[in-house]
């Protein structure tokens, strides 16, 4: 029997896709001229959908950083962070983030995917219960497989929900809520004080990952809790540096006493190589970088503000009422047009994300695009207008 | 066996997501007779769970593909309290 066989649905549907110029999942971006442009097919393209929010990806600290730490400490250190994976850049990255944060402890994980791998894996032990929202990313579902709690779901953003089930779960039995800050498909931002406070109310530690809303949120950057004033009920914020850190790692910092063994039982920190120092040192240099960037960040949210209120003028169907955060999220009818409209605009010079179930709630179909604060006003502008002529091109009725 | 009360009650919240309006039989599979996606099989778990004031938690899913073993696996929770 062919293990693959079962996989033929998944062939036989993307088989089923008109696209006829380009496919969104095997994009290639050839080269690369800077935070918000590079060469894809040959055409220069505006990038409008990385996840590179901060524009640091060249930030010039940061590739000075990592360049110096490559030539001092080699391109990589062959080892687990628990054996000969540990340099100074690692402990000196974990004290930026811990001081960012303003908190006592940082774990510094491989990946992001691996943060929450490693967070959740271990604290949801077999008599445990972990509580999720339903469009937590797949990295938290997969630590929930991982580990050996029982999984309660709830409604997406829905504190009522949420507060039912916690009433169900036995008073003392050892509770974790995980919720993310911002969610990256629809970039509509959570009700965070609320599903909180009530957590707290029943008694459960709580979990926040903030990937999509650090760099740009709240006054330092530190994310959607700072921005609401409740990182106090936050035991555990995660976050990565795939992002608006532009490299490539993931954290979690935590005021908890006994943080630190978590070092000992967390599987995916464990059995993994560490960060390669040059990354180290430029996730370190751009954090810095990132804690004095007020003005990146109010451009950044200008930008937001700007594509948001010009395609909804434009008459595009809108995901969120306004710009929650710089992911601009735009439903497209149905999978026929959003293939065209998608494979269009990559025509036109503009790269966005093309987002389908189950990636995406509800069944919807989406084009998720996302600024950066390296985009100027007119390059915003310049989308907006490669939108309208791509919608009168395929078709779209807006 | 489930008991019918609670398949009725499951047929009710299972009617909306019933496009191709096949007939609802205690056999009946969410994935290949019914083709629900697994997200879609999850938010009406969350409704099983609201009418019934319990939990059927996540891991359990894996093993829930027919209508009778999410009533199988209500009536069960419902008994333990």
């Amino acid at each position: 029997m062919d293990l693959l066989d079962k996989f033929d649905n998944i062939t036989d549907l993307r088989a089923s896709l008109p696209f006829e110029k380009a496919d969104p999942f095997k994009v290639v971006i050839e080269e690369v001229i800077s935070e918000t442009e590079a060469i894809i097919g040959g055409r220069r393209t505006i990038l409008a959908g990385t996840n590179n929010y901060m524009g640091m990806t060249f930030n010039e600290e940061a590739i000075e950083a990592a360049k110096k730490a490559l030539d001092d400490f080699g391109t990589g250190t062959t080892g687990s962070r628990v054996l000969n994976g540990t340099y100074g850049g690692h402990k000196a990255l974990e004290a930026t983030i811990a001081d960012f944060y303003d908190m006592n402890e940082c774990m510094v994980f491989s990946t992001g995917y691996q943060a929450n791998l490693g967070m959740i894996s271990a604290l949801g032990g077999k008599d445990d219960f972990v509580i999720i929202d339903a469009d937590c990313h797949a990295s938290i579902y997969d630590g929930c497989a991982m580990g050996n709690a029982t999984i309660v779901r709830f409604k997406h953003n829905n504190v009522a929900q949420m507060e039912r089930r916690l009433k169900r779960l036995p008073a003392d039995a050892g509770k974790l809520v995980v919720v993310e800050g911002m969610y990256s498909m629809l970039g509509d931002a959570a009700p965070l004080k609320e599903l909180l406070e009530v957590a707290k109310q029943y008694g459960c530690m709580t979990l926040v990952d903030e990937a999509h809303s650090m760099g740009f949120c709240g006054e330092n950057g530190r994310g959607i809790a700072e921005e609401l004033g409740v990182e106090h009920l936050a035991d555990f914020i995660v976050g990565t540096f795939s992002k608006s850190v532009g490299t490539m790692g993931g954290f979690a910092v935590s005021n908890h006493p006994k943080f630190d063994v978590l070092r000992f039982v967390s599987r995916p920190y464990i059995f993994t190589a560490s960060l390669p120092p040059s990354v180290v040192a430029s996730a370190t240099a751009s954090i810095k970088a990132i804690s004095r960037s007020g003005n990146r960040r109010a451009h950044l949210w200008e930008n937001a503000r700007q594509l948001h209120s010009g395609l909804k003028q434009a008459g595009f169907a809108m995901c969120t009422e306004t710009a929650e955060s710089p992911i601009i999220a735009v439903h497209l009818p149905d999978v026929m047009i959003g293939t065209k409209f998608w494979e269009q605009l990559l025509m036109e010079g503009v790269y966005t994300n093309m987002a389908a179930p189950p990636a995406t709630p509800a069944g919807m179909f989406l084009l998720r695009i996302s600024v950066c604060a390296q985009h100027t006003s007119q390059q915003v502008a310049e989308i907006i207008a490669r939108f309208k002529r791509t919608a009168e091109k395929v078709g779209l009725k807006v | 066996m489930a008991k019918t009360a609670t398949l009725e009650l499951i047929y009710g919240l299972i009617g909306p997501l019933n496009k191709k309006n096949i007939d609802l039989t205690p056999a009946t599979t969410f994935a290949a007779n019914l083709e629900l996606d697994s997200l879609t099989v999850m938010d009406l778990v969350a409704d099983i769970e609201d009418d019934f004031d319990i939990i059927l938690p996540l891991n359990m899913l894996p093993d829930l593909e027919t209508i009778e073993q999410v009533a199988d696996a209500v009536d069960t929770i419902v008994a333990k309290g």
